[in-house]
């Protein structure tokens, strides 16, 4: 996603932080084992980029968005979350 | 043209008669010794009905700016004034004012920086923010306070330009001293600066955007080649817009002016108020056959380079006179004078003198004594002591 630069870094479109794609900037990634999970959905709430959608049974990565940042494996009960190297 | 009235004012009430002329929308500001008088003058100005200007009074310098940078988001017109810590103060949004491209003016009334602490003139405040991307003007006198708020407004709100733009008067030597100025007519004030109508976009609630938006790796670089460019730009709009005010009110403006230069073996290099006095002292030299000039910098932001190639490539040595001091270098703008020459065949010998710090007077003798010992370089044909202090209190010194 290519703009323009304006004068005084002016952006008239809104919402437009969405087209910035941080998950660029992740070396680990969350790998979620669904059978262990238990929905308890703690990930979803502790996920600082709101990367995580919750899904019937379990949650789902939007790894546009998900830095690797780990929070999510950390505050997982069951361990159902592992974070794995990401070769680029 | 209407007739341009004579007052005898002190050098805050020129920059801020010069400013009231121009019409401020908006007018942040916190006081401080010694520009105190300026956002007083301002209030009184609004009070009494003679300026239509919201006055905003804030609670910090940090505040004055980020204010100031607000309303001029939305277009409106904005003056303030500061000096010494409070100028330290707003550092940060020096910054974030030139990179929204936001043609704030302030008036600054030049003094030193503590510790020790002290509250006279001194060009420490202003020099420490040179890179913050805002033009910066000295003056000389009262007069030259006025008219370079006039001219200030116009070159900073220039499409070409958008940057704000710094107008120092030295601490007491000018802000608390009384002289004779030429105030123009509204009318013709008018006429020299239009209204200020940003076309790339301004603060409205009923139009969002974001301003001074996230700039990632891939943007922040054009961002600011873009800045810095604006500045360069800056350089043929000052010559345009000083020579447009010459011609409409008779006093004619330079980034570097010169007198008696041109035959001159030693040129002195100031900047500010201590430029009178060495206009005296050059005076006397020359009537005791001395070959000596002197170089005035009104505009050191952008530094102009080409127009001091000019004037002094030619003289034999160069006595660069700086009321601030980079510790661990030399003056601002002695560093960046040898670096305007480096690649040039033809230069003189460049030497500096560190004086007049913290009000310190520069007089008649002290820059007898820099003349004499820039001959003493040019006849050694080396500058051994790149840096000399003059004018030092020996009996205090330990």
């Amino acid at each position: 996603m290519t703009v323009k630069i304006t004068i005084g870094a002016i952006n008239k479109e809104h919402g437009s932080s969405k087209k910035y794609k941080t998950g660029g900037w992740r070396s680990v990634c969350p790998v979620v084992d669904l059978e262990k999970c238990i929905s308890c959905y703690k990930c979803y709430d502790y996920c600082p980029d709101a990367a995580i959608k919750k899904i019937e049974d379990g949650i789902e990565y939007d790894l546009d968005y998900c830095k690797g940042c780990g929070i999510c494996a950390a505050e997982c009960p069951v361990k159902a979350i592992v974070m794995v190297k990401e070769e680029k | 043209m209407g007739e341009q009235k004579s007052m005898t004012i002190k050098g805050n009430m020129a920059t801020a008669m010069g400013a009231k002329l121009c019409r401020p929308n908006v007018v942040p500001a916190y006081p401080i010794t010694p520009s105190t008088l300026f956002p007083e003058k301002m209030s009184e100005f609004i009070a009494d009905g003679e300026l239509d200007a919201s006055m905003i009074n804030v609670e910090s310098e940090h505040s004055a700016m980020s204010a100031c940078i607000g309303a001029s988001a939305t277009g409106a017109r904005v003056v303030t004034a500061s000096a010494s810590q409070g100028v330290a103060l707003m550092h940060e949004m020096l910054f974030i004012a030139s990179g929204m491209r936001l043609p704030i003016v302030m008036a600054v009334g030049n003094r030193a920086l503590s510790a020790p602490i002290n509250i006279w003139c001194d060009h420490q405040d202003t020099i420490a923010s040179r890179d913050s991307g805002c033009l910066q003007f000295y003056a000389e006198n009262n007069q030259e306070g006025l008219d370079l708020m006039i001219n200030a407004f116009r070159i900073g709100e220039d499409e070409r330009v958008l940057l704000p733009v710094i107008v120092g008067i030295d601490a007491f030597v000018l802000t608390h001293t009384i002289e004779g100025v030429k105030v123009p007519a509204q009318e013709d004030v008018d006429d020299f600066l239009p209204p200020y109508k940003p076309k790339h976009g301004t603060l409205d609630h009923r139009d969002p955007a974001t301003f001074g938006s996230f700039a990632p790796p891939e943007y922040y670089q054009e961002f600011k080649f873009e800045q810095t460019k604006a500045m360069e730009d800056s350089r043929d709009v000052i010559d345009e817009i000083f020579a447009d005010y010459a011609n409409r009110f008779g006093r004619d403006y330079k980034k570097v002016s010169t007198y008696a230069c041109e035959d001159a073996d030693v040129i002195l290099l100031t900047m500010g108020s201590m430029t009178g006095t060495a206009r005296e002292a050059v005076k006397k030299m020359r009537e005791e056959g001395k070959k000596v000039g002197l170089a005035k910098l009104t505009v050191y932001r952008p530094f102009p380079m080409p127009e001091l190639k000019d004037i002094l490539s030619s003289a034999k040595g160069v006595a660069v006179i700086e009321r601030n001091i980079s510790p661990g270098s030399t003056g601002a703008v002695y560093a960046e004078l040898a670096g305007t020459f480096v690649n040039e065949k033809k230069r003189p010998l460049l030497k500096n003198f560190i004086t007049g710090l913290g009000g310190r007077d520069t007089l008649v003798d002290t820059f007898e004594e820099i003349y004499d010992k820039t001959i003493e370089v040019i006849e050694n044909g080396e500058v051994k002591v790149l840096v000399e202090w003059i004018a030092m209190n020996e009996e205090v010194m330990r």
